[in-house]
């Protein structure tokens, strides 16, 4: 969008949110609808497509045996990697992934690591040798703001649906058993994303809103309410104070939108 | 097994000192020096602990490519970089994801801080070359890199400074080493341009409660203001030797 484009429509969505409206008529903490529903990829061992508002992301959970890390020899791999699809937005190129990419890959991948959300503890075939992998793919299908919980929240929903073939070591070969079981997971990480507009914080903003933002804040809360994963991003700052105001609502927040993915 | 046994190394001592000596709210010895390359436009070195950082700024200059440039403000571009000898097991020089990670985030860092609209069209190149790493780099990078803008003469709301907090066994700590971010329960970098009280970096790893967010923040600021004397003391003393040669 052009640079007077945005000045324009900053005015308008700042002066609403500045009365506590949004342009889409919700409050400063609310979130757009989501809908989520798990399985879409019979082919993937892990899937889900969540819809907030119109922004659709798709994730696949792939699983294979390769090798671990040499520091964490007995333990799992845990990849993730976001795709632009081309289709999701006139501002999405086909190519290698550029840097808003790897940073929604890296964001989704933290807040997984960091929460232990996959108990890759269990996923130790033979030490040091063979572990089980788990690739969680996140693919925009469509981009109307606010990727990063959209993809978070679909990475999680896939990973709860994810079940992969027994394996089991037979004279030194990986051997796959009939049956299935469930990927062990542990925590369930929900980011919340928060936009700075004109001074004042909203949650889950959609594509105008973050095409007018000064800077963004995304949080990440795991099931006993600590925080796992932050990163700021955008060209603008936020204050000591807005930045613990937004923890607190996020923490709750993080309680609502938990309860969509996880039927406990 | 050896990586089983580092883990049992305590981080923290009896006396409550850590492995290097130092104490929970103290930082590792920094020093630094502005105007160190004289074909770049602005400079800075930093050594904070192990870490040994150079930052070099071009610009404002013709954007490049050409399609790039902004109508009404300069391009901040910038590369954060690791020499593969900077880490124990050698790194490939080609970017990682991480490294293109920290590029985009330290660039939005420090952009609020400088007045881009003042030289339209423009680009403002900064490349930050990580010589050694000790674990805070992308911090220490922020900091010599605010200090290269600075010596490159381009005008800036503040200087842009920054540290990271941590959890190590089951304690805040300031400025975690590569050993105690690597062994710790969480990591928690801060920039901040102090005058304004505005943070322009803040990332999070770990497990934190909401009390200890709030405790690893003030300390993770409190950190950010010890470096800023360092800061502007260094870029006094650039201007101080850019005197007495002038006198001689």
């Amino acid at each position: 969008m052009s640079s007077v484009m945005v000045k324009v429509k900053q005015k308008q969505i700042a002066q609403l949110i500045a009365h506590g409206k949004r342009l889409d008529n919700r409050e400063p903490n609310d979130y757009r609808d989501i809908q989520i529903e798990v399985g879409f990829i019979e082919k993937a061992e892990g899937s889900a497509r969540v819809r907030l508002g119109k922004t659709e992301v798709l994730v696949g959970v792939k699983v294979d045996v390769g090798e671990p890390f040499s520091d964490t020899p007995e333990e799992g791999v845990q990849t993730v990697n976001a795709e632009l699809v081309p289709l999701a937005s006139p501002s999405f190129e086909p190519g290698p992934p550029d840097e808003n990419s790897i940073e929604l890959a890296r964001i989704v991948d933290r807040g997984i690591r960091e929460s232990k959300a996959i108990a890759t503890e269990e996923l130790c075939l033979e030490p040091g040798k063979k572990v089980i992998i788990v690739f969680i793919d996140v693919y925009v299908l469509n981009h109307d703001g606010n990727l990063i919980d959209a993809s978070g929240l679909a990475a999680l929903a896939a990973l709860l649906n994810t079940k992969m073939a027994k394996y089991e070591i037979e004279g030194g070969e990986v051997k796959k058993k009939p049956g299935y079981v469930p990927l062990p997971i542990k925590n369930y990480p929900i980011p919340i994303t928060f936009a700075k507009i004109d001074g004042k914080m909203v949650v889950d903003p959609w594509l105008e809103e973050e095409q007018v933002m000064d800077a963004r804040l995304t949080m990440t809360f795991e099931k006993d309410g600590n925080i796992c994963a932050i990163q700021k991003g955008g060209d603008g700052y936020f204050t000591t104070q807005q930045i613990l105001d937004a923890a607190k609502i996020a923490q709750q927040k993080s309680v609502e939108i938990r309860k969509l993915v996880v039927k406990e | 097994m050896p990586a089983k046994a580092q883990e049992k190394e305590k981080l923290i001592d009896k006396e409550g000192k850590r492995v290097d000596g130092r104490k929970l709210d103290e930082l590792r010895p920094i020093k630094i020096e502005v105007g160190v390359l004289s074909n770049a436009d602005g400079s800075a070195y930093i050594e904070q602990g192990k870490c040994k950082i150079l930052a070099g700024v071009y610009g404002p200059r013709e954007s490049h490519p050409k399609h790039l440039a902004l109508p009404d403000r300069a391009l901040l571009q910038c590369r954060y970089h690791m020499a593969p000898f900077s880490v124990e097991e050698r790194k490939s020089p080609a970017p990682s994801r991480r490294e293109i990670e920290l590029s985009k985030v330290i660039r939005e860092a420090l952009q609020p801080a400088i007045f881009l609209e003042y030289y339209p069209r423009t680009s403002i190149d900064l490349f930050i070359e990580v010589l050694q790493a000790d674990g805070g780099t992308r911090c220490a990078a922020l900091t010599v890199a605010s200090l290269a803008l600075a010596d490159a003469g381009i005008p800036m709301k503040d200087l842009i400074v920054a540290c990271a907090a941590g959890k190590i066994e089951g304690q805040l700590a300031l400025d975690l080493s590569d050993a105690e971010d690597k062994q710790g329960e969480a990591d928690v970098p801060i920039a901040l341009m102090p005058t304004l009280d505005a943070v322009t970096l803040l990332q999070m790893d770990g497990n934190l409660t909401m009390d200890e967010f709030e405790q690893a923040v003030n300390l993770g600021l409190n950190g950010c203001k010890q470096i800023y004397k360092l800061q502007k003391e260094a870029l006094k003393a650039k201007y101080v030797e850019v005197k007495e040669a002038m006198e001689e």
